[in-house]
């Protein structure tokens, strides 16, 4: 990456969206929600709730970025979204998206996918590469499939992947799109404990606290990590705010999001 | 990604006139075929400046790439090249001598008539469709795999442009491959020419055959055989990738597309050949 970023202020949100509308990605006339306003500060872990295939992926894709929204606007550090500016891409890489199930290249290995935003945008010599892959691996606990195709691999291993391959730019915002989603039990503490080691400063990011948007369609495993909670509901966007002011939701949308 | 607009109806094999709007169904079908020729020449023109304004970027990631398609296009595909070489050679003599040797001209007009016939236009086109039905096809079915699953967003995500990860080695691998892949059919198929000639006893010493094919080739002839051929292999790269990859495909939508992405290869290659045709005849 040939320039850095400028440290924003702290005041600065590090994701805003005004009167925004996300529509869906396949099919543009369909609104997700309508005039969503919402600000993420620094350091903050939110969770947005929705029943399956109530749109969080285009949610998340127009708050990266990748999908502008119909109506409104978001800004990413004060930036608005989307960049497509050679010169901002160091900028724009501060903010990471996992897909769900890790979307990697069929192409590639896991281990290649991992370090194909290193060899792209990183004048890194390859055995720092290849350091920083190993180093990335050991934490998903994915050595073993390290030479596998995505193909072979297990959806939950290859969205460990997907969250490996992110971490690989060292981004400060990361969406992370239904990570829990069809896993087993230890699959699903896996992702709520490494979540919340992201979010307070895990070692293989050097310590330094990531800030989070995570999408799930169930609200209870998140409320010892997640600070925040908004849910897509009708088409429309809410926040609910901490974890007690969502159990005190009348709402049955919201009711929905917290059975066991 | 930029997106570019491909009516479902454009190019479409199979389809029916409705009865009560024929007027109406043609117009759908010439905006449906002009979208698509707007469609291809944008897409053509975002590979160029991408591939122009990133040339040397990421080279570690893109060379390899290149590389691989260069192997695919103009190695891989070589022993099914010598054996159209030999077909070719067989077919243009066997019935150039059969025809020649009523009017006892065969022994001398050999080597302009492999020259017109092979090196101006049956090699280059032959490879054109050969590399279009074992690579091109192949192009469309793993690009529109690629964005059907995703993997354009996912390259997006993380910043790395598309077009210049999936096109632009393509492109390149696809015109290096083709032109590598007319010279091996040429010299192969003028080879056999001989041989067949041989075999049928035609009385033409090799040199006397070779010192033919000298004769009636001309500089000209390199450089609209190179200009040909290069086109042909970034007409073939540009259709196959925009329709695997310009616009959202779900699966079960990629085998229309590869027959479509086919049927707009051969038209263009074709309506390429005939432009050569014109410059040949007026240089």
């Amino acid at each position: 990456m040939s320039t850095t970023p400028p440290v924003p202020s702290p005041a600065v949100p590090v994701l805003e969206m005004r009167h925004a509308t996300v529509t869906a990605m396949r099919n543009p006339e369909w609104v997700v929600a309508a005039h969503v306003n919402w600000v993420v500060h620094p350091g903050e872990f939110w969770v947005v709730g929705a029943p399956q295939r109530a749109g969080k992926s285009d949610f998340l894709m127009t708050a990266s970025g990748l999908m502008p929204p119909r109506d409104g606007a978001v800004w990413f550090r004060g930036e608005r979204l989307p960049i497509f500016e050679e010169e901002q891409l160091p900028w724009r890489l501060k903010l990471g998206l996992v897909f769900a199930g890790g979307q990697l290249l069929h192409s590639l290995s896991v281990a290649e996918n991992i370090a194909l935003p290193l060899r792209y945008h990183a004048h890194w010599a390859e055995a720092d590469i290849q350091s920083r892959v190993t180093q990335l691996l050991e934490a998903m606990e994915l050595t073993p499939w390290a030479h596998w195709m995505p193909a072979q691999v297990a959806r939950s291993w290859s969205q460990r992947a997907g969250l490996a391959r992110v971490l690989a730019l060292a981004p400060e915002l990361l969406l992370v799109d239904s990570p829990l989603a069809g896993l087993d039990i230890r699959h699903t503490w896996w992702w709520l404990d490494m979540l919340t080691a992201l979010s307070r400063g895990h070692e293989i990011m050097g310590g330094k606290p990531l800030t989070l948007c995570v999408t799930a369609h169930n609200l209870q495993p998140w409320r010892h990590s997640a600070s925040h909670f908004a849910c897509l509901h009708q088409r429309r966007f809410r926040v609910l705010g901490d974890w007690a002011a969502v159990v005190a939701q009348p709402a049955a949308g919201v009711r929905e999001l917290l059975r066991e | 990604m930029p997106e570019v607009e491909i009516p479902a109806s454009a190019g479409a094999p199979g389809w029916a006139l409705p009865g009560s709007a024929p007027a109406g169904w043609a117009g759908r079908r010439v905006i449906g075929f002009c979208a698509v020729v707007r469609g291809l020449g944008a897409f053509a023109l975002i590979t160029l400046a991408v591939g122009l304004r990133k040339f040397g970027v990421a080279t570690g990631v893109i060379r390899p790439l290149v590389e691989q398609e260069i192997f695919r296009v103009g190695i891989r595909l070589l022993p099914m090249f010598l054996f159209a070489a030999l077909a070719l050679g067989f077919l243009v003599i066997g019935q150039t001598v059969a025809v020649l040797s009523r009017v006892g001209a065969a022994s001398e007009l050999l080597g302009s008539i492999m020259v017109i016939v092979v090196v101006r236009e049956l090699g280059p086109l032959f490879t054109a469709f050969l590399v279009l039905g074992r690579v091109g096809t192949a192009n469309v079915v793993e690009l529109g795999m690629a964005r059907a699953l995703g993997e354009v967003e996912s390259l997006e995500a993380v910043g790395v442009d598309p077009v210049h990860y999936f096109v632009v080695p393509r492109v390149v691998g696809m015109m290096i491959g083709t032109v590598s892949l007319t010279v091996y059919l040429i010299l192969g198929a003028l080879g056999s020419g001989y041989l067949w000639a041989f075999v049928q006893e035609l009385p033409v010493q090799p040199a006397d055959y070779f010192s033919q094919l000298a004769g009636a080739l001309t500089a000209l002839d390199f450089v609209l055989l190179a200009l040909k051929t290069a086109s042909f292999g970034f007409i073939i790269a540009i259709v196959t990738c925009f329709f695997g990859l310009a616009q959202p495909l779900q699966l079960e939508q990629i085998s229309r597309a590869t027959v479509r992405a086919v049927g707009w290869s051969v038209v263009a290659c074709v309506l390429l050949d005939a432009l050569f045709i014109i410059a040949y005849l007026t240089l």
